[in-house]
């Protein structure tokens, strides 16, 4: 069943020239899991501002095309019935916090949803634990490191578990050990509660084994839409400048040595296990 | 030079955020300084341009104490980008932004001009010139906030996470750019949390974690060291990951300390033509 639709959609910032991004039709299920990629500017965060309304409510400029978000029509419905369906984690963590303390802005928007205070506390306690930030919850937002605010973010979108979650390049900020457990919590709400996930990510080699499907913009268009293992090995992928995972790559160094490894890796533990069938093979 | 000499930082709410830091950074040195959230990396390093002073210890540049030192000079010889490049934009346009320093530094109007161009070439926003940064996506802002520094050409350069935001071609170019600086003899330290980044770069790595160095050294013994790198809550570069996997095998050796792919490739295809 889908949950986004977007048919030829274009859209243009008030006063720029041109479109940030255009002619995007893509579909995605309930329940998937997709990872949004492409090079610096070819309008991702353009795009995610559509899927919460921002854009056209917020932001003006002209939106062409037709946009359906969870069977609303999202020109015609206003950003907070949006946001009951769908969270946005900003790309820039700041823009996102504003309450006294992180553990007021990771209940605001419970509140307003009019959830019990039990469920409240239980749902803000867990978004606190599973981003590491428990400890700091009486800390104001303002005095806290970069990743320590990325992560409150993180947790007040991912306590409100709405159907879809969209998440802005939101490791980038964050240590690589953090990045990999918040990407694992996402994963769980994506299997156990089949939340929708729309991934922002430049770094595919941790992000990558967790999408069922990767869309590459380039030049505000979409230029390839397919599961992770084809899209990373196409030429296309290479030249829009797209860092594929380092398993893939090897692959590829390998098979321009004249050594083929057989399957596409995308992560490490693929790869490993695939040299090593060819070691231990050849020696045989 | 950088002396860090027992460091010591106390935030006024009462946050401990560095704990006796003791270190010194030569001149052209490439440092990636890397470590998990909240471990006081952006606070040490705010110390290396005055921006904060230790609650106990000593920080000198170039010999001089920075409780010493004249904001003015310090802000000449150390360019320092931001973390978050928004706390860093505030002209009208990308060209404003960038000449701003320049004329605050009294360069003459030809020279602000030659170093505009280079700076949004380097950087790849010449397209930018006359538009707002804040009509900019987040990685170009973060290339107008690094374009703005790198042109007044400051003898030691501080980037604050260098690649957030930055697809693989901006990050082979930054990464270049920072090559061909430090064959100049310029100083460069990055604080990162991209780890292929830095694999690829191959810089001094100094690991923080909560206020204190761990380690400080090579890249090559550090990154591949499982413990160091959990304890700095860091990941092991995949390249390393996948040679993990390989450990056992004959000649498995040769691969322990590999954190880069293209070498990775190479030893490879030599032990596996071997067998062949
Ligand atoms: N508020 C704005 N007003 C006008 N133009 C904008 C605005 N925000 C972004 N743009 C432009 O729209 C294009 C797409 O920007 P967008 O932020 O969607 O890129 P992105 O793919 O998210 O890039 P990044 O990876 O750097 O975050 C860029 O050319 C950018 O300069
Ligand atoms: N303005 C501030 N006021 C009070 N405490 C602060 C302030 N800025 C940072 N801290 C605290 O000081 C400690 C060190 O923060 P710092 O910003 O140096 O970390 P960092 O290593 O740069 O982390 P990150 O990787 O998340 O950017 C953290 O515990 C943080 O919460
Ligand atoms: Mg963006
Ligand atoms: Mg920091």
């Amino acid at each position: 069943m889908e949950i986004i639709r977007t048919e030829d959609l274009t859209y243009t910032y008030p006063i720029s020239s041109k479109p940030a991004f255009r002619d995007v039709s893509i579909t995605i299920d309930k329940g998937e899991f997709v990872l949004l990629t492409g090079p610096s500017g070819c309008g991702k965060t353009t795009l995610c501002r559509c899927f919460n309304g921002l854009i056209p409510h917020f932001y003006s400029g002209k939106l062409e095309g037709e946009i359906m978000v969870a069977g609303l029509r999202v020109p015609d419905h206003p950003i907070h019935e949006l946001a009951q369906h769908v969270g946005l984690v900003f790309q820039n963590p700041e823009n996102q916090l504003f309450a006294l303390s992180v553990e007021k802005d990771v209940a605001f928007g419970l509140e307003n949803l009019g959830l019990p205070r039990d469920e409240i506390r239980e749902r803000v306690d867990w978004a606190l634990k599973v981003t590491g930030i428990y400890d700091l919850k009486d800390r104001a937002p303002y005095e806290l490191s970069g990743g320590q605010q990325q992560r409150v973010a993180i947790a007040s979108i991912l306590a409100m578990r709405p159907e879809v979650i969209v998440l802005d390049e939101p490791t980038s900020f964050l240590d690589p050990l953090g990045a990999q457990k918040i990407f694992e919590v996402i994963d769980r709400l994506n299997k156990r509660l089949g939340i929708t996930i729309i991934l922002v990510e430049h770094r595919l080699d941790l992000a990558s084994k967790y999408a069922d499907r990767v869309i590459i913009m380039n030049e505000g268009r979409v230029v390839l839409n397919g599961r992770p293992r084809d899209v990373f090995i196409s030429d296309e992928a290479q030249l829009v400048g797209v860092g594929i995972p380092k398993a893939t790559m090897l692959y590829k160094l390998l098979r321009e040595n004249g050594i083929e490894l057989g399957r596409v890796p995308i992560t490490a533990e693929e790869a490993s296990q695939m040299i090593r069938e060819a070691l231990t093979h050849d020696r045989g | 030079m950088i002396e860090v000499e027992d460091l010591y930082f106390t935030y006024p709410s009462g946050v401990e955020a560095l704990r006796g830091i003791t270190l010194t950074i030569r001149d052209g040195e490439f440092v990636a300084i890397m470590g998990q959230n909240g471990a006081g990396k952006t606070t040490l390093v705010k110390h290396f341009n005055g921006l904060l002073k230790p609650t106990k210890g000593s920080v000198k540049i170039d010999g001089v104490d920075t409780t010493k030192a004249s904001v003015a000079e310090l802000a000449r010889k150390v360019g320092f980008v931001f973390q978050n490049p928004d706390h860093q934009l505030f002209c009208e346009t990308v060209e404003d932004e960038i000449s701003f320093a320049l004329k605050n530094f009294g360069f003459d109007e030809d020279a602000i001009k030659d170093r505009v161009d280079w700076a949004l070439n380097l950087l790849d926003l010449t397209r930018y010139r006359n538009i707002s940064p804040f009509m900019l996506s987040g990685g170009e802002r973060k290339r107008v906030a690094l374009a703005s520094v790198l042109a007044w050409d400051p003898k030691i350069l501080i980037l604050d996470e260098p690649t957030i935001g930055q697809d693989y071609e901006q990050k082979e170019r930054l990464r270049n750019f920072i090559v061909q600086l430090n064959a100049q003899g310029k100083t460069v330290i990055i604080v990162t949390h991209d780890i292929e980044f830095v694999a690829e770069c191959k810089p001094r790595v100094i690991l923080m974690a909560e206020g204190r160095v761990i380690a400080d050294g090579d890249p090559h013994e550090i990154l591949t060291n499982p413990n160091l790198v959990s304890k700095a809550s860091l990941i092991l570069p995949e390249t390393t990951r996948i040679l993990l996997g390989l450990r056992g095998m004959e000649q498995s050796g040769r691969l322990a300390r590999v954190i880069d792919v293209y070498e990775a490739g190479r030893i490879l295809t030599a032990m596996l033509r071997d067998q062949g």
